[in-house]
């Protein structure tokens, strides 16, 4: 959905209202739809790295606000976060039932056509964690304090 | 082939429910004795949120992560051709009935199927042997750490300090994205298809157990205390937990060859195994081979 996000807003297109302004999660959910109405079933973070090529665009054409995900993102990522002023949640890998019963209602899905796990799913909040601010507004990284006091035994 | 009780497609069924649903106990017990040592208070906090969904994915029946990954399967025992149809049919109404996350897709046009099914899916390893009975095992692999799958074809002059740098440098490097705490498969010799199998393979061997190989068990003991000094800690935020185990198997290989891969798998390690024979089928996600 970042790939596409990103054509429709290059080429003049409308995109999702939703999307200025938003919290962004890294997730590609289990949904269920019965009688025409989408619930969640399943809906941990994804590893947001494979974002990395298109998240700072993301984050300087939508304003996006926050970003949840898990194992952090690029230093260009940091850079356009620190511009606009986003942070970065670390979500629990893999606590997907958990995770779930913090998405309170799902109030749509767009982009249906891209699958599952690439549409983009609108979800209202409520209690969703444990989070934890990764990567924040000054760009400063959990991360790379992690990686930088690493034992690597060489 | 063994006359089955049920068919082999219900049997596929419960196996994905399984294997999906409840965390084998080996890996439970592994990660709450890693709460017990665990000071960092983020990690601790990880190691909570995962405890804690586990226990929620299993009294509802809900799949614990939304990866149900790559269906993979293992068929050993007594078999014929007819039990690839029979599996596929079982993957296609789990991901229906569970539901799984349908996963697979086109490499290039990234067309889903739909099913969890396509050209080429699901992945089944074949193992004829002579025993009286058909054993069917399912680990389905999440994305996010079979990407962080690493081949090295190493100079033997390299030697085991040469294969212990790699998978340390393997782990590190993939950092928070596989889910640590993670379970590191790792093969040793080979060709470099077989290695690669190898390293998935070991992800079946329960972590509460000891290598038969002492040179093995030596390597798994020292690389599980190295990583877990190593400070990376639950998903890559810091701690003391990098790793639940480390799993070696290997094979000989070419006198001018050592082939080393690391096969992660993320702290949800997803696998269970039915044993059809005379007796009926039994169900287990302990020791599998």
């Amino acid at each position: 959905m970042h790939i596409r996000a990103l054509e429709y807003a290059d080429e003049g297109m409308d995109v999702p209202d939703c999307l200025p302004g938003a919290v962004v999660f890294h997730c590609g959910p289990i949904m269920a739809c019965r009688d025409g109405t989408w619930s969640v079933v399943a809906a941990g973070p994804t590893t947001s790295a494979r974002m990395n090529s298109l998240e700072p665009a993301m984050i300087r054409r939508f304003g996006i606000r926050a970003i949840i995900g898990k194992g952090g993102m690029s230093k260009e990522t940091a850079e356009a976060m620190k511009e606009v002023g986003c942070v970065y949640l670390a979500a629990t890998g893999g606590a997907a039932v958990t995770l779930a019963e913090g998405l309170s209602r799902c109030t749509g899905c767009e982009w249906e056509d891209l699958g599952m796990a690439e549409a983009m799913w609108r979800f209202e909040a409520d209690k969703l964690g444990p989070l934890i601010v990764a990567m924040d507004s000054n760009g400063d990284s959990l991360y790379e304090k992690v990686r930088e006091s690493l034992v690597t035994g060489d | 082939m063994i006359k089955l009780p049920e068919p082999v497609e219900d049997i596929v069924v419960n196996l994905l429910r399984l294997a999906n649903t409840k965390l084998p106990e080996d890996i439970g017990w592994a990660l709450e004795a890693a709460a017990g040592w665990e000071t960092n208070p983020v990690a601790y906090t990880q190691l909570g949120a995962i405890m804690d969904n586990v226990k929620k994915a299993e009294h509802m029946g809900k799949p614990m992560c939304q990866d149900t990954g790559i269906p993979v399967f293992y068929v050993r025992g007594r078999f014929d051709s007819s039990i690839a149809a029979e599996i596929s049919r079982g993957v296609e109404r789990a991901t229906a009935e569970i539901p799984l996350r349908p996963n697979t897709v086109d490499p290039l046009t990234r067309a889903n199927d739909g099913r969890n099914l396509g050209s080429g899916m699901p992945i089944i390893h074949y193992i004829p042997t002579e025993d009286d009975f058909t054993e069917i095992t399912v680990l389905p692999k999440g994305a996010g750490s079979e990407n962080m799958t690493r081949l090295g074809m190493l100079n033997p002059a390299d030697g085991v300090e040469g294969v212990r740098r790699f998978v340390m440098h393997a782990v590190l490097e993939a950092g928070g994205r596989p889910c640590p705490p993670s379970i590191v498969g790792v093969g040793i010799g080979g060709t470099s298809d077989r290695c690669v199998e190898m390293a998935k393979e070991a992800l079946l061997m329960p972590i509460d157990e000891d290598n038969p190989d002492p040179d093995l068990r030596k390597m798994e003991e020292d690389l599980f205390v190295a990583l877990n000094g190593s400070g990376l800690g639950p998903m890559g935020l810091g701690g003391a937990t990098t790793v639940l185990g480390v799993r070696i198997k290997k094979a000989f290989c070419h006198t001018a060859s050592l082939p080393v891969a690391v096969n992660i798998g993320c702290w949800a390690t997803r696998r269970a195994s039915a044993r059809i024979s005379s007796e009926g089928v039994k169900y287990s996600q302990g020791a599998i081979f």
